[in-house]
C-alpha cells in the first residue's frame, strides 16, 4: 500500500520565475497528480484600459508581456484595426512581420538558454544568453528600446527600417548561421541533455487536441498547428509557413521536453529564413496609412463594434478581442487570451509519472509567461462586488459604533 | 561533446570583455562615496542607440496648452496645468512610449538621451520647463 503525500511549488519558489503554485501529489519521488493555481500576479490591465482610449492601450498591452511584448501590441492592434476597417500599407506590414519574428527569435533563444539553465547546464545557458545579445541589439536599433519597442500603431508602424538597419539585420542572420548550430549540437547531441530531456513530461498528441495546446507545445507533439499558415496575416500572406513538428525531422513526435526543445532551436532557423524573405522583399510605401493621430483618434471614437487579432505568438496562438462603442472615446471591454493560458492546462498530464526533481524542468518546457496568463480572477461568490475604499472605511467606522452600542471587553472580542 | 565546446572556450579566452568594467577591484563600503572619490573614473557610459527614449525634454515657451500630449499619454505622466495653460511632466510615471513627442502640434516635447533618472527626491523628476533644444543634443 502506498500513501501519497502533497507538497505545493510556489507560489514564490526559488525554482519559478513567476508566481504561480503547483500541488504535486506525490509517491516517493513520482509525481502522481498536479493541481496547478494561479491567482498570484493578476493585475487588473484590461480594467485600466477601460479609462484609455485605443492610442493609449497600445502600450497597456505592450506591458502584459515583456517578452512577446510585440505580439500582444500587434494583436490589440490587429482587433482595432479589424472592427473599425483600417487598413495598413504593405511596407509597414512587412516591418511587423519582421519585428514578430526577431521577436520569436530572441524569445526562443532565451527560452533555449534557460531550458539549459534548469537542467544545471550552465555553459550552454551562458552561450544562448551570450546569442541572444546579437538580435537584441538589432531590435534596439529598430526601436531604441530592447524591451517594449513602442513599434506599432493604428494603420501602420512608427519606425522606418533604416538601410543601416537592414545591414546589422542581413550580419545577424549571418551569425546565426554560423553560431547556432554549435549550440544546437552541444546540448541536443549531449547524452546527459538529452537523458534529462528525453521522454519527461510527455504530452500526447490526443492529449494535446483535447486540452488545447497550441504553438511549439502542440507542435512537440506533432500537431500541425501555425496561425502564420492556417490564417496567415500581415506579410505571412506572401511568405509560406511551414509548421515545425518533430516527425518531419526525427521521424516520430514523442511530446516530451527533447522535442519541445527540437521544435524551437528549429524554428530559429525557420525564423532566419523568414528574416530573410522579408529583408528581400521589403517594399516601398508609406509605412503608416493616417500619420495624423489626432484623425485617427477621431475615427475611432466613431467607430463602434467588436474586433479580433489572432496571431503566433511564440509561445503558440494568442487572441485578443475588443469592443469600441461609438460616440466614447474608451476602450469598452478588451479580453485576452495568452498563449500559455491554453498551454498550462496540460500541466498535471505533463507532470504525473514524472519525478519530483523534474517538475522545474517541465513547468518551464511550454515557455510559461504567468503574468500573461493572469487575465480573470474569479471568486466564489460569498463576497462578490467591490469593496471601495469608501465602502472600507464605513465598514471600519460601522463597527466602532457596533462595538459601542454592544458593548466590548478590553477589545478583543471577536 | 568537449570537442564541440572547446573552441567556444578558447574563443572566449582572447575575446574582449564586453560589458563595462566596475570601478574598483573590490566592492566598497558605500558606492556613492566611491563616485564622489577624486581618484576613482568610472568608466563613460556605453553611447544608447539612435532612436532611443529616455527622460522627456519639454520646451514650455514653446508650449500652447493644446492638451493632446495629456490626451494621448497612456501613463498620465502628464498634467495640464489650466491657469497657465502649461503642462508639467511626471518623469518617473512616464514609459517613454514618445506618443507625447509624436503628437505635440508645435514640438516642443522631445525624447533626450538622459536615462540615469533614479533619484531620492521625487521633485527632480517633475519636469516644469527644460528650456529650448540645445543645438544638437537631443533628437525627435
Ligand atoms: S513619453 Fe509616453 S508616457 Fe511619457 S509623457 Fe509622453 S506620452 Fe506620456
Ligand atoms: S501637445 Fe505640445 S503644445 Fe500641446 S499641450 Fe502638450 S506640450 Fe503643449
Amino acid at each position: 500500500m502506498s500513501a501519497t503525500y502533497t507538497i505545493p511549488v510556489g507560489p514564490v519558489h526559488v525554482g519559478l520565475k513567476e508566481p504561480v503554485t503547483a500541488w504535486l501529489e506525490l509517491d516517493g519521488e513520482r509525481i502522481v497528480d498536479a493541481k496547478v493555481r494561479p491567482g498570484a500576479i493578476h493585475r487588473g490591465i484590461e480594467f485600466m484600459a477601460r479609462e484609455r482610449n485605443p492610442i493609449q492601450v497600445i502600450y497597456l498591452s505592450e506591458r502584459i508581456c515583456g517578452i512577446c511584448s510585440f505580439s500582444h501590441v500587434l494583436c490589440f492592434i490587429r482587433a482595432i484595426e479589424d472592427l473599425a476597417n483600417l487598413s495598413v500599407p504593405i511596407r509597414a506590414q512587412y516591418i511587423r512581420t519582421l519585428l514578430l519574428e526577431l521577436e520569436r527569435l530572441h524569445s526562443h533563444l532565451l527560452w533555449s538558454g534557460v531550458a539549459c539553465y534548469t537542467i544545471g547546464f550552465d555553459s550552454a545557458f551562458h552561450l544562448g544568453m551570450q546569442m541572444r545579445e546579437r538580435v537584441m541589439d538589432v531590435l534596439e536599433l529598430l526601436s531604441g528600446n530592447r524591451v517594449n519597442y513602442g513599434v506599432a500603431t493604428f494603420g501602420g508602424v512608427r519606425w522606418d527600417v533604416t538601410p543601416e538597419l537592414v545591414k546589422a539585420a542581413r550580419g545577424m542572420i549571418r551569425y546565426y548561421r554560423r553560431e547556432f548550430g554549435p549550440f544546437r549540437e552541444i546540448v541536443m547531441e549531449d547524452p546527459v541533455a538529452q537523458a534529462r530531456m528525453r521522454n519527461v513530461g510527455v504530452l500526447t498528441r490526443d492529449d494535446a487536441v483535447r486540452y488545447s495546446a497550441t504553438g511549439p507545445t502542440a507542435r512537440a507533439s506533432g500537431l500541425r498547428v501555425d496561425i502564420r499558415k492556417s490564417s496567415p496575416y500581415e506579410a505571412y500572406a506572401d511568405i509560406p509557413v511551414e509548421p515545425v513538428v518533430p516527425q518531419d525531422y526525427f521521424g516520430a513526435a514523442r511530446g516530451d521536453v527533447l522535442d519541445r526543445f527540437a521544435v524551437r532551436v528549429l524554428e530559429v532557423y525557420q525564423s532566419l529564413d523568414i528574416l530573410e524573405t522579408v529583408l528581400d522583399g521589403l517594399p516601398e510605401g508609406p509605412i503608416v496609412a493616417e500619420p495624423n493621430l489626432n484623425k485617427v483618434l477621431a475615427s475611432l471614437k466613431k467607430a463602434d463594434g467588436t474586433g479580433w487579432g489572432i496571431i503566433e505568438a511564440p509561445r503558440g496562438d494568442n487572441t485578443h478581442i475588443v469592443r469600441l462603442k461609438g460616440g466614447d472615446d474608451n476602450v469598452s471591454w478588451w479580453k485576452v487570451r495568452a498563449p500559455t493560458y491554453a498551454n498550462a492546462v496540460s500541466w498535471p498530464l505533463m507532470f504525473r509519472g514524472n519525478e519530483l526533481a523534474d517538475a522545474p524542468l517541465i513547468i518551464n518546457s511550454i515557455d510559461p509567461c504567468i503574468s500573461c496568463m493572469e487575465r480573470m480572477m474569479v471568486t466564489d461568490g460569498r463576497n462578490a462586488g467591490v469593496v471601495t475604499k469608501a465602502d472600507l472605511l464605513k465598514r471600519c467606522r460601522q463597527k466602532t459604533f457596533d462595538m459601542r452600542a454592544n458593548g466590548f471587553e478590553g477589545g478583543a472580542e471577536r | 561533446m568537449i570537442t564541440r565546446v572547446l573552441p567556444q572556450l578558447l574563443r572566449q579566452l582572447c575575446s574582449r570583455a564586453v560589458t563595462n568594467l566596475f570601478p574598483s577591484a573590490h566592492m566598497p563600503p558605500s558606492l556613492t562615496a566611491v563616485l564622489s572619490d577624486p581618484e576613482v573614473s568610472p568608466n563613460p557610459p556605453v553611447p544608447v542607440g539612435k532612436r532611443f527614449r529616455g527622460r522627456l525634454h519639454y520646451d514650455r515657451s514653446k508650449c500652447i496648452g493644446c492638451r493632446l500630449c495629456v490626451k494621448v499619454c497612456p501613463a498620465n505622466a502628464t498634467d495640464y496645468l489650466a491657469e497657465e495653460k502649461k503642462i508639467v511632466i511626471h518623469n518617473d510615471r512616464c514609459c517613454f512610449c514618445a506618443q507625447c513627442t509624436e503628437i505635440c502640434p508645435v514640438k516642443c516635447l522631445t525624447m533626450s538621451e538622459t536615462y540615469m533618472i533614479s533619484s531620492y527626491a521625487r521633485r527632480e523628476n517633475v519636469v516644469a520647463d527644460s528650456g529650448p533644444l540645445p543645438a544638437a543634443e537631443p533628437k525627435a
